[in-house]
């Protein structure tokens, strides 16, 4: 891997108004997706104290498991198993029963004689704009999008994606790809235009939409890549965030280190750089503050040598900037001080809309850990659980 | 003809173990449990009609992956989930 010059970190302002607004309060549910099922983590109003839910489909392989912010009762899970094929769940009434999909996502059956594409999983769901009630999108491996605007009951494919005559050339062959095959995800709408939308895939890099999925470019530039000659594709971001009330900020965890961009300009800058050289910038997710759009959270992962993939020295932390990523705290108080050898995958950490806000994150090794503090100090209040695929917030 | 579920795929069936099918290939047969249970036939067939990786169909006691595959009433269906996972 060639590893292509970056530039400088500049150091920016949120718009003031943008820092508006106070946060929530009362209790909250977790609600942890994992390789052997789901479970509910409610707390008490201060977020001090949590009760564990049994197993919800024991045995499922659960990629995401979202909430819709706009009844805040409907509940999506992206599953499947061992054996069948994929599906999508839907709770009405947050989680107490399930329901699956009548037509889960699937691509066109081909042509006598071709070779068609089968969804292997859900991996990614995302709640549609504020605007569209019912409507969610859905991003798959091998990567397609697709659309639901029945509340996730029947989907069908975005052909502007799916049938796209460069889609092969962006996503790249299984060398490309994730080991268990490309994903589709960081599905994002714009606030301001539900016509805007940006995608993430692993392999692909980020690309974007404003005519509602009917076309896509590639918004890679400034990223590093891989080969010797870095393209406008074939980009690995990991995790991208929008900020909510900053739409035109974007932050990026990716393969090759973290980045932000600020529209209108089309590159992105590597602000990983200001991480501490030990510990480097490459990891799965990347958090964003729900009000303050110079705020993030990391949570770095081993990226030396053959990839362990596990916390740095064995000593995970998260890292959070307070200045959209010029400079970056370690934030690992209550964390194990050695011997930790899990990290935390991309849909596995979150943050409550709280004031301080809450940090919630579920690791490789089946426990999820919490911060009332914004990262400062975090406690454990799950333990022995299955590999942690997703880790979401509820206000319930 | 009768239809014999593992257990993976129970859920369906109100946990029936075996439940009845009818049609005149495997196809046909695996529609008609999808009319009963609907959702299964996806579970266990995808998109491109090939029989799911880790799932094993076998008319009577031969192994079988293509849906067109003959069947008659009197033949029996064994759906299981095939050696996978961890």
């Amino acid at each position: 891997m060639v590893r292509a010059t970056t530039k400088a970190v500049a150091k920016t302002k949120a718009a003031p108004a943008a820092k508006a607004g106070k946060g929530a309060k009362g209790p909250v549910t977790v609600i942890v997706g994992t390789r052997k099922g789901a479970f509910l983590l409610k707390s008490d109003a201060p977020r001090r104290t949590w009760t564990q839910s049994a197993p919800i489909l024991l045995g499922h392989v659960v990629y995401h498991v979202i909430l819709d912010p706009r009844d805040r009762k409907t509940l999506l899970m992206a599953s499947t198993t061992g054996h069948m094929g994929p599906t999508v769940y839907r709770s009405t009434d947050r989680g107490r029963t399930w329901k699956e999909a009548s037509k889960p996502p699937a691509f066109p059956k081909a042509p006598e004689g071709e070779t068609g594409r089968a969804v292997d999983h859900v991996f990614w769901l995302t709640p549609g704009h504020a605007s569209e009630p019912g409507v969610w999108f859905s991003g798959t491996s091998p990567q397609g999008l697709f659309r639901s605007a029945d509340g996730g009951d029947t989907w069908e494919g975005v052909a502007g994606f799916n049938a796209h005559p460069t889609k092969d050339t962006w996503t790249g062959g299984p060398k490309d790809m994730t080991p268990d095959g490309g994903k589709m995800h960081s599905i994002l709408i714009d606030p301001r235009d539900k016509r805007h939308m940006y995608i993430g895939m692993s392999g692909g890099g980020v690309f974007e939409s404003t005519d509602y999925g009917a076309d896509w470019k590639p918004l890679n530039k400034g990223c590093e890549g891989f080969g010797p000659e870095p393209k406008e594709y074939g980009h690995d971001p990991h995790d991208v965030k929008l900020h909510p009330l900053m739409p035109d900020r974007l932050y990026q965890q990716n393969h090759c280190g973290i980045y932000r961009m600020d529209r209108p300009t089309g590159e992105w800058v590597r602000v990983g750089r200001a991480m501490p050289k030990k510990v480097g910038d490459i990891g799965f997710p990347i958090v964003v503050h729900p009000r303050d759009p110079d705020v993030a959270w990391v949570f770095p992962m081993d990226g030396g040598s053959v990839w362990p993939r596990t916390s740095p020295d064995a000593k995970p932390a998260s890292y959070g900037t307070r200045d959209a990523g010029a400079s970056w705290a370690r934030l690992d108080g209550g964390l194990p001080a050695k011997h930790a050898y899990w990290t935390v995958k991309r849909q596995a950490m979150c943050c409550d809309a709280h004031d301080p806000v809450g940090l919630y994150l579920g690791t490789t090794s089946g426990q999820v850990w919490a911060s009332r503090n914004e990262g400062a100090k975090w406690t454990c209040i799950a333990n022995h659980l299955p590999h942690v695929y997703s880790v979401t917030v509820a206000g319930f | 003809m009768r239809v014999n579920l593992s257990s993976h795929f129970r859920s369906y069936t109100a946990g029936k173990p075996a439940v009845q099918a009818t049609g005149a290939t495997l196809d046909e047969a695996l529609r008609d449990l999808d009319r009963q249970f609907p959702g299964l036939r996806f579970r266990l067939v995808d998109e491109q009609d090939r029989v799911r990786r880790h799932v094993k169909v076998f008319v009577n006691a031969t192994p079988v992956e293509a849906l067109a595959t003959p069947v008659v009433a009197s033949d029996e269906l064994h759906i299981l989930g095939a050696l996978s996972g961890g």
